[in-house]
């Protein structure tokens, strides 16, 4: 046992003006969440409701067994991206238990631009096949969606990400052995048709729920045929008729009853996780009044560590060397990881310790957490002798190959080469999440607008001309703005550049979860590439 | 002196079973009967040996005099107990078991014969000075005789038709203006219903009670009464509280009934324990209404406040001993009250219900507290209440210094009992037993009925809702780990289906999460702050608006009771959906080529839906076209024999609902 001993004063005025400036990001984020939960809003929903329907999160709550947590994934997706409002890309997506199963759901809003698919709603409806994929879980679409957003249909239909790859993961994930599921519940048009016509199983709601390659204006236009939608492409069709469906429901309550049960038949049964464990010995809100919100003003990752990790118990590696890099063992809800934190910039030691740290815990299986709080590495002739590079290379190496399952939290800065080492996008995490103070850019505003006036006062003075102190202040006051705002986490989230942003306080449980998904699926051996020594 | 070494015992149930726990006492080996459904009931484990007894129905079983005394004889029987009901008062029964050598442990036949018909026991009790209800029986029908009669009795008073039943050709006359209207109207309704307007006129009494004596009378001339019994607290004409002594009777009153039943006993040559009912106005007069020749259900609590064991009596007169006890004997101490617990739902006009009990269990027995019941629940058993026999779950019987206390005893222990898996009156009696007007001894017959809404209170919905989702969030393993329904950036939040246990289930759903505070329910847009936490295993602490109540639950897969101070709720946890079958998939077409065997239904006649129509083979199989719902067949496009191809339409069909039928054709 090495149980992180916290160091921490919760009256010390600088934790408690830390803690208060989060606090109030995280009830921002809070509340800019259930906002956007509401989806398209009360008209659209009372007129949704109106014919039956139940609400888009009615569907999924019903769906999932009583007491199912629900990990949410790009809840943020689209936010701010289109001039329409277009709420959670008017997709609901994430891991949900169904007979202690646990799945991945995506449940169309068609309270949202009638569920159409915007690009962003692709990406997510994407994100969350891929999700699904890696952690081999079963997929549930409950279809109600009126196909491609068409002003946008250049950025939904053509390129290989686009709307055709849903159907191509299908195909994929089935051919795998992982299950897919649909069920219409209302219009499942074009392609959209192949969601249940691709599915391994699906079901479809009686009077409600259509599927067709063109709808009844589409055919009376191209033939001449007159038919109503039901008559065309309506449940009984589909069950009695084409077979494009398997069940005919009822209303939305007897469909996702069905759902539940198709999922209880797929034989399969939910991995047994560990029940005996103890939580971590310090307050998860204490998270905020240490990390804080300014980004500038640093902070002992392991008071971090400690409120994340079972009993507070941290068997750390290489203490003493690279110490800017924190790594070791520990079990986050009865889940043994291996945890690499930032605590610091990084240096040629850092990195060789992490680039170890992680060999270990892909040769014994052991996935990996990334805490990410990084300015980059270290910069200076001293360090390029000493062959940062390399060093930094062997890290991204060791990242970019490892196979056990990886998750990033940005607790902090990502920047620059740092978050290439620290598992960023690029370094497909199985799962990825920002704090709301985090920030993620190729490096900080204010770096990035002196390195911009530098070149820009050296060209003038080259020029002979001068450059006032004021002048050159209104030149980086844009730069350092458009940093802030694009590398703010809600830019970043809204662009699925993560999977969401979480409370800081929720860290430990989004990772359990994550963990419990993620063990779903056996993990491959890692082969790693030639590392440059 | 007879030696009983065997007795047979020609019932089953709570009165078998207690039956059988005296012979335990005395030393007699027990021979129970059962019909096939009750093979492994509580009576047949624990008699010393059980035989089957045929019957075309359960009731009719324990009525097969032949089969009975046949059993008696083969098991070496000397005496046959018959409890209550069944052939307790059945002559033929007792003619049988004299005939057979047998002792039938009750009266002669000739008193239960006498008894047996009313108007024949009214002459007799009249004879022997027994207080009478004041009426006119006589043949003279004139309105003339019959208002003078009336005016004799008083008013107000009863017109009854004297085959009358079931109120029919009854009526209440408050004054002697209204008699010679309401005198033709009940004749004119007792001459449709019963062809006869011969009628009966009876003092109506505003406020009765029902008063009962026990007696008991040896083989040798002996006769005493062991108190009395009230048992005015009816509904469905069944007594449901009866309580011993009759509460606020002057010593007098109680003298002169116990005297008037004495000599009501002695004038049939009664012998063994006899019971006569009494009804009581409130000025303490009392009329004799009828004589039960057997024991009574109520029994047990004469037996609380007199220490005798009635059965054992029984025992000891047929077997010729005479009367332990001299009337100058029989002390009487605090009193004893009898609640009886039914399966039936009082919310629903106390409609029978049956069903199986997953769950029966009482408070400790003790001296002060007896519960007779014919039914147990074990690990391997799960006991039937069936629809075949009374639903009487249990007796439930107290006994206290005095009434007050008594009264309070039997609503805690009635409140402190589980009973799972049929609805019952748990709560009800409870209600009863704390009712202020009860309690004050302010009663009559009417009581229920005139109190039913106080005594139907439920706890109100909401707290029914908080109750059964915490039950149900609480109930699941890891119900307090941070992971159980979580929700990003939002609290923990649970979706619960209920759907109360009733004749027209109507499921919901609500919505739960974790608050700061407690919990928060959310149902219909509204939302409700309340707080909850087990105490133990299935015991929750419930505090809903500022009060703490506890309340114990049982889940059972997904059914969930709640159990609340006697009150029963049973909850569907999942939705049930019935298989439905498109109104399309109807067809009335030839499903391959083949041959019509024969047309099941004539055109034109109504059939019931799912009702055959027409056979046809095909591929040496049969295939039968049955109605879709009801209608009819208006008409066949095949005989048989005709051969028919795939897709041939081979009858049309009306449905009785012509919209249903525009749909099928038109779909």
């Amino acid at each position: 046992m090495s149980v992180i001993s916290s160091q921490i004063n919760r009256h010390a005025p600088e934790f408690q003006a830390r803690y208060r400036a989060m606090q109030a990001l995280v009830e921002q984020l809070r509340h800019d969440s259930e906002q956007i939960s509401q989806g398209g809003g009360e008209a659209a929903l009372a007129r949704h409701c109106s014919k039956g329907k139940l609400a888009p999160r009615q569907r999924l709550a019903q769906l999932l067994d009583t007491d199912s947590p629900f990990l949410e994934i790009g809840l943020f997706a689209a936010h701010q991206v289109y001039e329409e409002y277009v709420p959670a890309a008017g997709v609901i997506a994430g891991i949900g238990r169904i007979h202690g199963i646990n799945c991945m759901i995506v449940v169309n809003d068609p309270t949202v631009k009638g569920g159409s698919y915007f690009p962003l709603t692709v990406k997510k409806h994407l994100r969350a096949q891929a999700i699904a994929e890696r952690c081999q879980l079963p997929c549930l679409y409950l279809v109600d969606s009126g196909g491609a957003y068409l002003p946008m249909q250049a950025d939904v239909f053509p390129d290989r990400d686009h709307f055709g790859r849903i159907f191509y993961n299908q195909a994929q994930m089935s051919a795998k052995g992982i299950a897919q599921i649909a069920v219409v519940m209302g219009l499942c048009t074009a392609g959209g048709a192949y969601v249940p016509a691709m599915a391994d199983e699906s079901i479809i709601v009686a009077n409600q729920g259509t599927i067709f390659l063109a709808g009844p204006p589409l055919v009376k236009a191209a033939t001449g045929e007159k038919v109503s939608a039901e008559a065309l492409g309506g449940g009984d069709v589909h069950t009695r008729l084409s077979g494009v469906a398997d069940h005919l429901a009822q209303n939305d309550d007897h469909a996702l009853q069905l759902a539940r049960q198709a999922v209880h038949h797929l034989n399969r049964h939910a991995p047994a996780n560990a029940t005996q464990y103890a939580p971590p010995r310090y307050a998860s809100d204490e998270l905020y009044g240490i990390v804080g919100t300014d980004l500038k003003k640093p902070f002992e990752v392991r008071e971090v560590i400690a409120r994340l990790v079972d009993d507070s118990d941290f068997a750390e590696f290489k203490t003493n060397y690279g110490a800017t890099l924190v790594c070791g063992f520990a079990s986050v809800h009865g889940h043994a990881v291996g945890i690499v934190a930032n605590n610091g910039i990084l240096f040629s030691e850092s990195a060789q310790k992490g680039t170890h740290f992680i060999e270990l815990c892909c040769q014994r299986n052991i996935p990996l957490i990334f805490l990410q709080n990084i300015t980059g590495f270290m910069v200076g002739q001293k360090y390029e002798q000493q062959g940062i590079a390399k060093h930094g290379a062997k890290m991204v190496m060791a990242v970019a190959c490892a196979k056990v399952p990886k998750f990033t939290v940005i607790i902090g800065g990502s920047y620059g080469a740092g978050n290439y080492g620290m598992c960023g996008r690029a370094y497909e995490p199985t799962m990825m999440w920002s704090w709301p103070n985090a920030r993620i850019s190729v490096m900080g505003g204010e770096q990035a607008a002196n390195v911009l006036a530098t070149v820009k006062r050296d060209s003038l003075a080259r020029q002979g001309q001068q450059w006032s102190a004021a002048a050159e202040a209104e030149f980086k006051a844009p730069i350092q703005a458009t940093y802030e705002h694009e590398g703010h986490p809600y830019y970043a989230s809204a662009r699925l550049w993560d999977d969401g942003i979480i409370d800081p306080a929720q860290t430990r449980d989004v990772l359990g979860l994550a963990l419990t998904a993620a063990a779903n699926a056996p993990i491959e051996p890692t082969q790693f590439g030639v590392f440059r020594i | 002196m007879v030696n009983i070494g065997t007795l047979l015992i020609a019932n089953r149930g709570e009165i078998a079973c207690r039956i059988i726990a005296t012979c335990r006492c005395l030393g007699i080996n027990t021979v129970a009967i059962y019909a096939e459904i009750d093979r492994h009931a509580k009576h047949v484990e624990l008699a010393d040996v059980a035989y089957q007894v045929s019957g075309d129905t359960p009731v009719s079983a324990y009525l097969n005099i032949a089969a009975i005394i046949a059993i008696a004889k083969q098991s070496g029987a000397d005496a046959i107990h018959p409890g209550y009901g069944f052939l307790s008062e059945n002559t033929d029964f007792s003619a049988a078991c004299d005939a057979a050598g047998i002792i039938f442990v009750g009266p002669p036949a000739s008193a239960i014969a006498a008894m047996g018909s009313k108007s024949a026991a009214k002459n007799i009790m009249q004879k022997a000075g027994v207080p009478l209800i004041p009426g006119y029986h006589g043949s003279e029908q004139t309105l003339t005789a019959l208002s003078k009669a009336a005016a004799n009795i008083g008013y107000p008073l009863l017109i009854k038709a004297a085959l009358g039943g079931g109120g029919k050709g009854m009526r209440v006359v408050n004054h002697a203006e209204e008699f010679a209207a309401q005198l033709n109207a009940a004749k004119r309704e007792a001459k449709a219903s019963f062809a006869d307007e011969q009628m009966l006129l009876e003092k109506y009494f505003t406020g009765p009670r029902h008063i009962e004596v026990q007696i008991f009378a040896d083989q040798h001339g002996n006769c005493i009464y062991l108190g009395d019994r009230d048992c005015s607290l009816q509904r469905r004409h069944q007594k449901v509280i009866e309580e011993a002594p009759a509460p606020g009777l002057s010593d007098a009153t109680r003298r002169a009934m116990g005297q008037a039943a004495v000599a009501a006993a002695r004038a049939i040559n009664y012998v063994g324990a006899g019971t006569i009912e009494f009804l009581m106005d409130a000025a303490q007069q009392f009329y004799f209404m009828e004589m039960n020749t057997r024991l009574q259900v109520e029994h047990p609590i004469t037996e609380m406040i007199t220490g005798v064991d009635l059965v054992e009596w029984q025992l000891r007169v047929a077997s010729g001993a005479s009367l332990p006890l001299s009337q100058a004997e029989v002390q009487l101490t605090g009193h004893a009250i009898e609640a009886r617990i039914y399966a039936e739902d009082p919310q629903q006009q106390f409609l029978p219900a049956s069903g199986v009990l997953q769950r029966l269990t009482f408070p400790a027995t003790s001296a002060q507290l007896r519960i007779d019941s014919g039914v147990r629940t074990g690990a391997q058993l799960e006991e039937q209440i069936s629809a075949y026999y009374d639903p009487m779950i249990a007796k439930m019987i107290v006994h206290q210094p005095s009434r007050k206390l008594a009264l309070a005893q039997l609503k805690r222990a009635l409140e402190h009992s589980a009973i799972v898996g049929v609805k019952h009156n748990l709560a009800f009696l409870a209600a009863l037993a704390s009712h202020s007007e009860f309690v004050a001894t302010h009663f009559t017959t009417h009581f229920i009925g005139e109190h039913l809404e106080a005594l139907l209170q439920q706890p109100n919905e909401l707290w029914r809702h908080c109750a059964a989702a915490m039950a149900v969030i609480l109930s699941q393993p890891n119900a307090n780990s941070p992971l159980t329904a979580f929700r990003l950036n939002g609290a923990a939040s649970w979706h619960i289906y209920l759907e109360p246990v009733t004749a027209q289930p109507q499921g919901f759903w609500l919505q739960v999460q974790r608050t700061e505070a407690g919990y928060l329910l959310s149902i219909d847009r509204q939302q409700h702050q309340f707080n909850a936490h087990l105490f133990a295993p299935e015991q929750l602490q419930l505090s809903v608006n500022g009060r703490s109540e506890q309340l114990q639950f049982m889940r059972h897969g997904e059914r969930l009771t709640l159990l609340y101070q006697g009150h029963s709720f049973d909850y569907q946890l999942v939705p049930t959906h019935q298989p439905q079958q498109s109104a399309s998939t109807h067809s009335f077409c030839a499903p391959m080529n083949g041959t019509i065997v024969t047309q099941l239904v004539p055109p034109n006649q109504p059939v019931k839906q799912g009702q055959g129509l027409i056979v046809m083979e095909a591929m040496k199989m049969e295939y039968q076209i049955n109605a879709p719902s009801a209608g009819v067949v208006s008409e066949f496009c095949f005989a048989a024999g005709d051969l028919v191809q795939e897709g041939a339409q081979l009858l049309h069909f009306v449905a009785d609902d012509t919209a249903d039928t525009a749909n099928t054709g038109g779909g």
